[in-house]
């Protein structure tokens, strides 16, 4: 049975995990690939590298790590952050990430989406989507979920997936960051109308909301960052109580 | 032990690379003719397009030499469908080495499958040595949209839209659809067991 995937999220600034790590057996919290390692050993199902480095000529220091990651860890890993290129995708599935995502790229040329996906693939092209709730009206927003676009993003969310992009990463600006639950009926609109999996992000706080989530959510997948980086939720204990809430869940 | 990793234009094969590297296999990239032959093992990745890749490898002769290899022989994902008789991807006639037909999952109702069939799914009626010391709790990583139909050659079934074949065993050719150097200790595990048959 095909399971729900569990998603921890690392925020990377030049080389560096930035933000959130608590973990005790780290010697260095600082570092990515020791991070990525102990979530893969831990269960963890997939991972996502969000780098967060302003500058271009850093862009380097990410293809350097993403090699490294892929050296140590064997479950599946995409990297996002900063995407704008053919040439940018190429450098990093070639230093080993297995998916990138992109965002504010895809919004500003849509057709970059049909150019990844026709280069390598749809099961390789994540395409990320901030949404935020204004007046009853779901629009995608940008750079952090800090600038609005005249996009809805139902339609934005349709459009993307007939353009070839393999996932869709949602997230709710208005749930990230609360711990108050996944937005629940955001993430079930959109899996109901595409034929691709989405991946729900914002808002997880405790291990009831992944089961919402993937129940009333209907996410294929659920991502989330400080929570399992101050280990306030481990991931094995997460997905034991998943396990016996009768979701699908890999052991 | 010398592994070759056969060269082609498909995508991934850095991370088959690196899990042989994990497993401390001598393994080199390679789409010369006579490199492959004389390897002690040959690792057949994947993942793209089946026309494409067909067309790349009649143009090294890789289609002439592959179905006459005689050493353990291992088609991952795209590989095991490219191993197979006819892709109804693009319409496309394969290796032949399993006498097999490649098809598109079409689900009947497309809101109860997604597809492609992306993520960890178990293996179930596990057979030979390839799986050994595997159960029916065993989760490998998928994503593909092709899947190969059930037949007297597969040695593990998964289920999708509908029972598959997870993995084929003919003579020395071994195929597998999922991804093992992604799928964790269980295809770390598989990994191990082909690079000691």
């Amino acid at each position: 049975m095909l399971t729900k995937r569990i998603i921890p999220c690392l925020d990377i600034k030049d080389g560096r995990t930035v933000k959130g790590v608590n973990f005790v057996e780290l010697r260095d919290a600082g570092d990515p690939v020791e991070l990525a390692k102990i979530y893969s050993d831990e269960g963890a199902d997939e991972l996502v590298f969000l780098d967060i480095t302003a500058t271009v000529d850093k862009r380097k220091t990410l293809a350097e790590l993403v090699t490294k990651v892929a050296k140590a860890i064997n479950i599946p890993f995409t990297v996002g952050g900063g995407i704008s290129t053919v040439e940018d995708v190429k450098i990093l599935l070639n230093a080993g990430a297995d998916k990138i995502s992109i965002n504010s790229a895809a919004v500003k040329n849509p057709d970059i989406i049909n150019e990844m996906a026709l280069e390598f693939g749809s099961q390789c092209i994540v395409v990320a989507i901030d949404t935020r709730n204004v007046d009853g009206i779901d629009f995608v927003h940008t750079h952090g979920g800090r600038k609005a676009t005249i996009l809805q993003t139902q339609a934005w969310a349709q459009e993307v997936c007939e353009r070839g992009a393999g996932e869709i990463l949602l997230t709710s600006m208005d749930h990230d960051g609360t711990k108050g639950g996944f937005a629940n009926e955001i993430t079930a609109e959109i899996s109901s109308m595409l034929s691709i999996p989405v991946i729900a992000s914002g808002g997880a706080g405790n291990m009831a909301h992944f089961k919402d989530v993937f129940t009333f959510g209907k996410a294929d997948a659920a991502l989330a960052a400080s929570i399992f980086h101050f280990k306030e939720i481990p991931i094995p204990n997460l997905k034991s109580y998943l396990g016996g809430e009768d979701i699908a869940i890999r052991k | 032990m010398q592994v070759a990793v056969i060269k082609y234009n498909a995508g991934n094969v850095q991370s088959v690379l690196y899990a042989l590297e994990r497993l401390g296999a001598e393994a080199i990239l390679t789409d010369d003719l006579e490199q492959i032959s004389k390897a002690d093992k040959v690792i057949f990745p994947g993942q793209g397009e089946a026309s494409t890749a067909m067309r790349y490898l009649k143009e090294k002769q890789l289609d002439q030499l592959i179905p006459n290899l005689k050493q353990p022989f291992f088609g991952v994902c795209l590989g095991q469908q490219l191993l197979c008789e006819h892709s109804e991807e693009n319409d496309t006639p394969c290796l032949g080495v399993f006498p097999v037909k490649v098809k598109k999952f079409v689900p009947e109702n497309p809101m109860d499958f997604k597809v492609p069939h992306v993520g960890w799914n178990n293996l179930f009626d596990l057979k030979t040595p390839l799986l050994a010391g595997l159960n029916d709790e065993s989760f490998v990583y998928y994503v593909h949209s092709y899947y190969c139909e059930l037949s007297e050659y597969t040695i593990a079934s998964t289920n999708y839209v509908l029972d598959f074949a997870g993995l084929m065993h003919r003579d020395n050719f071994y195929a597998m659809q999922a991804h093992p150097e992604k799928s964790g200790l269980v295809g770390e595990r598989i990994l191990r067991n082909f690079l000691s048959l």
